[in-house]
């Protein structure tokens, strides 16, 4: 028994990381980021509304959240769509007693579909995202890249058009990316993306097409993870935020501004049973002196990244 | 293949020589961070994928990466306020690729032991030759970046043939004499360190590592909630500390800067610490300081005992 000689081969085992991404950097050695005011910590929430087609192809993989049952899986499609119809208006609630100002990714296709919604946030006048075309619409290695193209332009395209804004943020189903994404992302003139979590602040991320910003929107963090991947209870998500913003807080204090993201889901936490914990979450959050509301755009524009 | 590995006899904890730490401890308590590089890309092994989907694995790999750029140092403060030196398991190729984190835990005097090269290389299907020439690799890496003798092992990603601990102990031999290649971390079957059989006889052993303890089995794979990881930590403590009295035991935290030291973690974690570090008779050390006193002092004994009640069982 013997491996192929490449096993035992190591192309990349040099300074940095192995690929040319970006640079190697730990956060402590970057300059300190100063938010408005002396606060300490931003609180970005994203809001993914999304479109999960009952005819899921699931290729590469079937997206987290998606069908799992054999076609027509409806209690899937009608609980996901849940969010969009209820839940979502539940959020936006919320967003107005706290005075927050949250972005919301879109998958393209609910935006065509859902008229009256997308309207809704526009006159919110908050700042949209792209999400993608839908959520059996992935990204993924090995994917044709005039494929992938005709995807990313659809989506960008159709989100500016229906939304009327220019739309500069990514965020890709599932996260999910081809070694193209990136590049396919600033031909067709997105700033930021929000897929590599590998950050707490944002940094610079190559591409053949010039450079994007990484934005750190934590997966560890997001509600879909905590609740539906580990079954961790209501009570224990609302614990580990909290939790998390009082260790970033302390940390500002020595090392300057962090962000507190979080990725959250209408048809999750928009559920009747859980939706009064995230109204107890956004009190507890916004009772902190030190927190501040902010979009994605704002944060970027205040790191001078 | 065995359906047993052979490496140690059977030992039961109810009759054994006791085991005397320095100072009176009742427990040597190390913590182990595992400090590891994933490859984006890697050449597929046959027999184990290391990323679900097709390259690029963005999820999986950014999140790893999040402990070397933002984890290490959080994880490493926090030690370091409760006075516990890491003994790392080291995906040794860090030193090529991270030299700044490698520097900084060298000027702390924590330890480094072999994790292989990268922890998205494994071992299945490797020759005897080219499993031994990559331990030699590592444990040469270690030294070459930090003069330390490499002591100990814990195979990368956990992948093992069945050759493993015996090249490991020899590699250390050919290496550093005694002083390389003393113990593995890859045996879970005890609270306290045992002899374990390698083919060269050499003077080799199990020390505690706890997978049940390890962040990540706890976080990824049983998903349990920070606090309660938090709770767990305490009351595995709490009953070495009692059996501990009648005879040593050891505790261990095995880490990953991406697991404990995310934000909504450290509490949990820096709780567990400060508890464990507030009891008196604890002996905070590293991975080599447990095993060469063993060595030293409870080996023997151990080995009689093992013997002794193997006879009597068979008479």
């Amino acid at each position: 028994m013997t491996l192929d000689p490449a096993h035992l081969d190591y192309p990349h085992r040099s300074y940095g990381m192995d690929h040319q991404r970006y640079n190697w950097s730990m956060l402590t050695e970057r300059p300190k980021v100063n938010w408005p005011n002396g606060k300490k910590v931003a609180l970005w929430i994203n809001v993914n509304l999304q479109f999960f087609p009952l005819n899921q192809r699931g290729v590469p993989f079937a997206v987290p959240g998606g069908m799992t049952m054999p076609y027509p899986d409806l209690r899937h499609f009608s609980l996901r769509d849940y969010g969009n119809r209820v839940g979502i208006y539940r959020f936006l609630k919320l967003f107005d007693e706290f005075s927050l100002t949250p972005s919301f990714a879109f998958n393209a296709e609910l935006a065509q579909r859902n008229p009256y919604l997308l309207n809704t946030i526009k006159e919110r006048g908050n700042e949209i995202m792209a999400h993608g075309w839908n959520m059996d619409s992935l990204h993924y290695g090995g994917q044709n890249i005039s494929e992938e193209r005709e995807l990313v332009k659809r989506s960008l395209g159709t989100l500016r058009e229906l939304s009327g804004q220019d739309i500069s943020g990514w965020l890709s189903p599932a996260r999910n990316e081809s070694e193209n994404t990136p590049e396919l992302l600033a031909e067709q003139g997105v700033e930021y993306f929000c897929d590599w979590v590998n950050d707490d602040m944002p940094y610079r991320f190559n591409t053949d097409r010039g450079s994007l910003i990484a934005m750190p929107l934590s997966n560890e963090l997001e509600d879909r993870f905590i609740l539906m991947n580990n079954q961790h209870s209501e009570d224990s998500y609302v614990e580990q935020i909290l939790d998390a913003c009082d260790y970033l807080l302390g940390e500002a204090e020595q090392q300057g501004g962090r962000i507190l993201a979080l990725n959250i889901h209408p048809w999750m936490l928009g559920q009747p049973h859980r939706i009064g914990k995230l109204h107890k979450l956004l009190e507890a959050l916004t009772a902190k002196a030190g927190v501040f509301s902010a979009s994605p755009r704002e944060i970027i524009g205040h790191c001078g990244v | 293949m065995k359906n047993d590995p052979g490496f140690y006899d059977y030992w039961a904890y109810d009759q054994r020589p006791k085991i005397t730490w320095p100072n009176g401890a009742k427990v040597a308590f190390w913590v182990a961070p595992n400090i590891e590089f994933y490859e984006l890309n890697p050449p597929v092994n046959p027999q184990r994928k290391a990323w679900p989907q097709p390259s690029p694995a963005t999820p999986g790999y950014s999140i790893r990466d999040y402990g070397n750029r933002v984890g290490h140092m959080r994880q490493m403060a926090l030690l370091e306020k409760y006075g516990v030196r890491g003994s790392i398991s080291l995906s040794t190729a860090l030193c090529e690729h991270h030299p700044e984190i490698i520097s900084m835990c060298k000027d702390r005097d924590w330890e480094f032991f072999s994790h292989g090269i990268y922890n998205t290389r494994y071992t299945y299907g490797m020759s005897e030759q080219q499993e031994l020439e990559m331990i030699k690799d590592s444990m040469e890496t270690i030294y070459r970046h930090t003069g330390q003798k490499c002591a100990g092992y814990l195979a990368p990603a956990l992948s093992h043939s069945e050759r493993t601990l015996d090249l490991f102990a020899e590699a250390g031999s050919d290496l550093f004499g005694n002083e390389g290649g003393i113990y593995t971390c890859d045996l879970f079957h005890d609270d306290q360190p045992t002899p374990i059989n390698t083919r060269s006889g050499k003077r080799f052993i199990s020390l505690p590592y706890s997978l049940e303890m390890n962040d990540t089995i706890a976080y990824v794979v049983n998903k349990v909630e920070p606090r309660r990881y938090g709770q767990m930590i305490r009351d595995n403590f709490d009953q070495l500390y009692k059996e501990g009295a009648d005879s040593g035991t050891v505790m261990c935290i095995p880490t990953h800067n991406y697991q404990v030291a995310c934000p909504h973690r450290l509490r949990a974690f820096e709780e567990a610490l400060d508890y464990i570090t507030s009891h008196e008779h604890v002996w905070v050390a590293t991975g080599r300081e447990i095993a060469e006193y063993y060595l030293q002092h409870h080996y023997d004994a151990a080995q009689e005992s093992i013997l002794a009640q193997q006879r009597g069982v068979s008479s």
